[in-house]
């Protein structure tokens, strides 16, 4: 390390191709490094958030790898792959426009860019409104986040899932079993979580009626979906069927973040298309188009692992 | 600058950042880093202010075995109880959230940053000013739930959206979902505010420091405080954001019932923790990398000489910043955790310790042949080394995982975290508040009240926390609001300790408070300093540099010499030719 | 302060930093605390030492030529990097070692079941009793199996260097050997709300035989059979819906005059004697009764026969149809009453 002072001034006076331009901050030289201060800030930001969305997955992660069968069953009885699929190419093509509207702004095509601008926000549009569709299909069969979901276990009105069975000394009506019963706790193995049977906080209390075996159909009858289903959740294991309720968890709070920075990109890119209708924008400055851009990426990008995970299970 | 130019800032019209232009709009709507520093100085000193006072009230009420302020009655006892969660959750929250995690960042970090870097502001200025707004409201949600719940357990004053929060700073689950008091919501919200002000602000930090550092300031040219606040700022990037969802999760859990860390609805508790501690282990270094880049600038500054060993200290602050992200399984020891993941997270807590000791030593290595001046910023940096001896080393018990089982939880781990955050963290707040004090106000503080007041308060910090490490090895739990009546002793004199400190912290405030009112006219260079804050006028200008600074070794103390007629330093005049070869290695000789 | 020094003079506050050592993992725990804590001792020594010495050495005076010095030096940086590395590896290795003893139960351990709930714990035995004291034998392997009722608690014996978290939802499991007779504490670690200052207990270690001696009182088994039956008529759940003042509680029908009265069920009539008794209550629901759900849960492990029949004896006594001999009731069971 060089002990003698250099002759190098902190920062020059001098005045580039971006003298007196009234987008140049005073504590920046020149407008180069303004724009790379920006972009490098705003990559910052998107690196929170993906962090941020990366608690999610970690917790959708820890869930999904401890309780398998139970994210398969939900995710196939509840979840529309259609819809998925049309999202994520809404998604992208927006992704597409967006990126093809700030290349516009950087050649001086106003035009262009404000018919990107103006797809773009169709497409999120178009996003919101199949997410609506899929939500209100949600709220219809009753699949809701927490306490509106029919297999939460804080909900009174409940499916009647019966509570975990006891050991085979049973009669064929399930009752619950007292708090203070010393019997043998099942011991679930995958996930060294054990299900206490000793919780009372069951659908289910002493002045409910009890839920009794399905009722027998006529054997040529054909199942209904709605059967279908609730029988595919009968073959899931005891401590599974409880734990129904985590994927809608994971579902509403990945997908509601997401919306949720979806709208929030719509309001930006309609602030960029308003002061692109104002002139504000050259190819000399065009850094908030820029910026919005990437965070649209962004949103784009989540979606687009959001997907697999959520849609696509097998 | 010349001496003329030195001289002539005993005119009494001087234009600077604090004088150049007035009322309260040029205060509200600044954009300049400076006053935006002093603007978080405000409210984060009443921050410390209110949580200092609840631990002073805390540690009253912990004189006897069974809260003897209030009547002893069945009624009263549960009053008196709820009182007390609610003052040490208002303490540790109000003190980690709102005072420590900003305090040296937001206000010296925000004054100091770009000044190191002969800069006329940081990167982002609006981004800046919204970071402080952020914060303040914040705060203020904070604020109220929390004193709301402390005027309804005390007094019976019912505060609209008064709900209180009683879980303790961590907001452990399931209590702070399903038994916790209703203002858990709202104060975790505020929570999560305050967190966006600390990750635009690191934002803020970093890409300042990528791009506007001048030509000729190569990264290893910097101050070691910039190194120290990068290396934050990636923390505060990182893991605060993790922290936003865990938060926001813990909101959905209480609000919505989605299950995902209560167990009865199929959810794991611990699961919060790793969440939470993924956050909170990260923000303890959040909270000390700035003191310790304070430290570094403080001793070589005050002792006249070149930091010893600038790329250990430069780069274990990085590594620092690393190695935090891997260790937060140690706050879950003993919570259930498997017996291997305890043990890999115990090696890795270990590594952890090896760039504090490395800068310790390199510190005692820039003490060596220097020329100690016993400011009172050096008194407060001598003990900040002493006492982060002794919170780092009490570590390693805590790291140590057959030692561990026994003291967690108990007031040991009280006592360690406690010499770390203030006997570490606040004396190097206080330790830069010193030092950088002339250059901000332009005015000079009493040294002998100083001095006293950093004495004092390393005796009442020894006497309030050293004996809770004794009570902690013997069994204390913590968190308790009443105890066994075998423990009174130490808590007495952990009491009167925390009465020692808090005299001590008024002098600290009076002290600073004489010298903006009455204190002498700063020079430029009060302590001789060789970063780039120096080679302006005290208080700075608004645009700090009247002509450029030019770029140096930020340690070349050498450069200066003592001016008796101004009491301040001024350029060398009779510079010694630069120096080439093995001599290159070693400080240069001088008077002073 | 008295209590204070009683506790200091007779030995059972134990040294300066820890408290008397419990068992034989307390030993091993405080070797390597101490083993550590010397370690600090000499490191806080050096950093002290240099730092008074240097200050003193090179404090400012007026005149004074600062010396020569080195602004780094690579071999020593890598010294003092070096070496504290591989003494924290050493330590993290004892600590290792001492963890896995205290973590890993011996498999023929004495189990007690403990369940935290705010702001108390409970103990249940092997032998199916429940207690709020927890006693344990000397020089015998316990190991605690730890669950939550509602929110996490803590479960630390200071003396004994062990501690957990009591999680709900989940089972945690510590284990202990006590080497000395006595009383010591349990505290509760973890914040768990109002009382949690007050979430204490005691661990008494007794000699084997005292241990089996005071277990065997344990669930009343002191009681004669009225009174035994009346206790587990509270503890075992029957409180719940029987009723033994005659009240109708809608859930089942009440004890109160039950015994030698006729019963209507859905598959006849049958007369409430010892026998149905019997049958009714060690296989619930097999005579459902009109105008009650059949709710009743199963109560095989809940009660043994001398249960069954202690139940029985206080069900007869508080029914107007007996009239026995003697004051004192008896069942069909015999027993030794202790």
């Amino acid at each position: 390390m060089s002990t003698a002072s250099t002759e190098v001034s902190a920062h020059s006076h001098a005045h580039g191709p971006g003298h007196h331009d009234p987008h140049l901050a005073h504590h920046f030289d020149t407008p180069e490094q303004q724009f790379t201060s920006a972009k490098l800030g705003m990559w910052i930001f998107l690196g929170t958030e993906i962090l941020m969305f990366g608690g999610l997955f970690c917790a959708y992660s820890i869930y999904r790898h401890n309780h398998p069968l139970v994210f398969k069953f939900a995710a196939e009885a509840y979840l529309s792959t259609k819809w998925g699929a049309i999202n994520t190419v809404i998604l992208i093509t927006s992704s597409l426009t967006m990126a093809w509207g700030v290349r516009a702004a950087q050649l001086n095509q106003k035009k262009l860019l404000i018919s990107c601008l103006v797809m773009t926000l169709m497409g999120a549009a178009g996003f919101l409104g199949v997410k609506t569709i899929e939500y209100s299909a949600k709220w219809d069969e009753h699949v809701w986040v927490g306490s509106w979901n029919k297999y939460n276990g804080d909900n009174d009105a409940s499916y009647a899932t019966p509570p975990p069975a006891q050991p085979t000394t049973q009669p064929a009506i399930q009752i619950p079993v007292p708090a203070y019963s010393p019997t043998a706790i099942a011991d679930d193995a995958n996930t060294g979580l054990d299900v206490s049977q000793i919780k009372p906080r069951y659908a289910y209390s002493f002045n409910q009626s009890i839920q009794l075996a399905p009722p027998k159909r006529a054997s040529d009858a054909k199942p209904t979906d709605e059967e279908q289903r609730d029988e595919r959740y009968r073959q899931l294991s005891a401590s599974d069927q409880w734990r129904v309720n985590t994927f809608f968890s994971c579902y509403f709070l990945m997908t509601g973040l997401h919306g949720i920075h979806v709208i929030v990109g719509m309001g930006l890119i309609s602030w960029i298309l308003m002061r692109t209708l104002r002139n504000d924008f050259s190819s000399e400055y065009f850094t908030p188009v820029d910026l919005v851009g990437l965070y649209w990426h962004l949103v784009d990008l989540i979606w687009i692992f959001l997907f697999p995970l959520l849609y696509l299970i097998h | 600058m010349s001496i003329a130019e030195y001289q002539s800032q005993k005119k009494p019209k001087v234009d600077n950042y604090l004088t150049h232009n007035r009322g309260f709009l040029s205060w509200a709507l600044t954009l300049d880093h400076k006053r935006i520093g002093l603007l978080y100085m405000m409210f984060v000193l009443s921050a410390f202010l209110l949580g200092g006072t609840f631990a002073v009230l805390l540690r009253t009420s912990l004189l006897t075995p069974n809260h003897w302020m209030f009547p002893s009655d069945p009624a009263h006892d549960t009053q008196a109880k709820l009182f007390y969660n609610n003052m040490f959750s208002l303490h540790g929250a109000v003190m980690v959230f709102m005072f420590i995690i900003p305090a040296i960042p937001a206000i010296l970090g925000n004054f100091m940053l770009p000044m190191m870097l002969g800069a006329k502001d940081v990167a982002f200025p609006r981004l800046n000013l919204m970071s402080f707004y952020i914060y303040c409201l914040g705060a203020i949600l904070f604020t109220w739930i929390l004193m709301g719940g402390i005027l309804r357990t005390a007094f019976n004053i019912h505060l609209p959206f008064g709900f209180g929060l009683d879980t303790g700073w961590t907001f452990y689950t399931p209590f702070s979902t399903s038994k916790a008091e209703d203002g858990m919501v709202a104060g975790v919200l505020g929570a999560f505010i305050l967190g966006f002000s600390s990750i635009l602000t690191g934002v803020n930090f970093i890409a300042s420091i990528h791009t506007l550092r001048p030509r000729g300031m190569t990264w290893f040219r910097m101050p070691l405080f910039l190194w120290a606040l990068y290396a934050t700022s990636i923390i505060q990037v990182l893991a605060t954001p993790v922290l936003a969802i865990t938060l926001l999760l813990l909101i959905a859990e209480r609000l919505l019932h989605v299950g995902i860390f209560d167990s009865s609805l199929g959810g794991d508790p611990v699961l919060f923790q790793h969440f939470f501690w993924f956050y909170s282990h990260p923000a303890v270094y959040i909270m000390i990398l700035p003191g310790m880049g304070v430290i570094s600038e403080v001793i070589s500054v005050h002792s006249r000489k070149h930091i010893f060993g600038y790329n250990f200290i430069a780069l274990s602050s990085v590594a620092l910043a690393l190695l935090g992200f891997l260790v937060w399984g140690h706050h879950l020891f003993v919570a259930g955790q498997s017996n291997l993941v305890d043990s890999i997270f115990s090696l890795l807590t270990f590594s952890v310790a090896i760039p504090s000791a490395v800068k310790v030593f390199n510190w005692l290595g820039t003490l060596y042949r220097g020329s100690i001046r016993f400011t009172p910023a050096m008194l407060f940096a001598m003990g900040f080394i002493l006492l982060f001896t002794i919170g780092g080393l009490t570590g390693l018990f805590l790291g140590a995982l057959a030692t561990d089982v026994p003291l967690h939880d108990t007031y040991f781990v009280i006592a360690h975290f406690h010499y770390v955050m203030v006997g570490s963290m606040v004396f190097a707040f206080l330790a830069g508040m010193y030092h950088w004090f002339p250059k901000m106000f332009g005015k000079m503080c009493n040294p002998a009240w100083g001095r006293f007041a950093a004495i004092l308060l390393f005796i009442g910090f020894n006497t309030t926390f050293f004996p809770q490490f004794v009570m902690g090895a013997h069994g204390s739990p913590r968190r308790w609001a009443t105890y066994p009546v075998e423990f009174q002793p130490y808590h007495v004199i952990s009491t009167i300790g925390s009465y020692i400190m808090a005299i001590s912290l008024i002098t600290v405030a009076l002290n600073w408070l004489a010298g903006l009112l009455w204190g002498k006219k700063a020079p430029a260079n009060p302590w001789g300093g060789n970063s780039l804050e120096w080679h302006c006028p005290s208080p700075p200008p608004y645009d700090n540099f009247p002509t450029p600074p030019v770029v140096d070794d930020p340690y070349n103390l050498a450069a200066w010499e003592y001016d008796a007629s101004i009491e301040g330093w001024v350029p060398r005049k009779s510079q010694p030719a630069a120096a080439t070869g093995p001599a290159a290695n070693r400080t240069r000789p001088v008077t002073h | 302060m008295n209590a204070m020094l009683n506790n200091l003079a007779s030995g059972a506050w134990g040294g300066f930093w820890m408290p008397p050592e419990g068992s034989a993992m307390a030993g091993e725990v405080d070797w390597l605390f101490f083993f550590i804590y010397w370690i600090c001792v000499f490191f806080f020594l050096l950093v002290l030492v240099l730092l008074v010495a240097f200050a003193w050495k090179y404090r400012y005076r007026e005149g004074q030529p600062m010396l020569d010095a080195p602004k780094h030096n690579t071999a020593l940086e890598l010294t003092w990097t070096f070496i504290p590395t591989l003494i924290v590896i050493v330590i993290f290795f004892y600590g290792f070692k001492g963890y896995m003893h205290l973590a890993v139960p011996p498999p023929d351990a004495y189990e007690v079941d403990v369940t935290a709930r705010m702001w108390s714990y409970s103990f249940r035995y092997p032998n199916g009793e429940q207690s709020n004291e927890l006693h344990i034998p000397v020089n015998t392997p316990v190991v605690f199996v730890l669950t939550s009722d509602d929110v996490i608690h803590g479960f630390y014996l200071p003396l004994f260097r062990v501690k957990k978290d009591i999680v709900p939802g989940r089972y945690n499991k510590i284990w202990v050997q006590a080497t000395s007779l006595g009383t010591s504490d349990i505290f509760c670690t973890q914040y768990c709300g109002q009382d949690h200052s007050s979430m204490r207990n005691h661990v008494v270690v007794e000699s084997r035989a005292d241990f089996v001696e005071w277990l065997g009182k344990l669930g009343g088994g002191g009681l004669p059979p009225v009174q035994r039956g009346k206790y587990l008529w509270e503890t075992r759940g029957c409180q719940q819906c029987h009723s033994t003042d005659g009240a109708a509680t809608g859930k089942a029908p009440t004890w109160k005059d039950l015994f030698m009265s006729p019963v209507q069920t859905m598959d006849g009539m049958h007369m409430a004697d010892e026998d149905y008794l019997h049958e009714v209550i060690t296989h619930p629901n097999i005579h459902p009764i009109a105008g009650f759900q059949p709710i009743m849960p199963p109560t095989e492990g809940l009660l043994n026969e001398k249960d069954v029949g202690d139940i029985i004896a206080y069900i007869k006594s508080i029914s107007k149809n007996y009239h026995p001999a003697l004051p004192a009731a008896t069942g069909p069971t015999t027993g030794p009453s202790k």
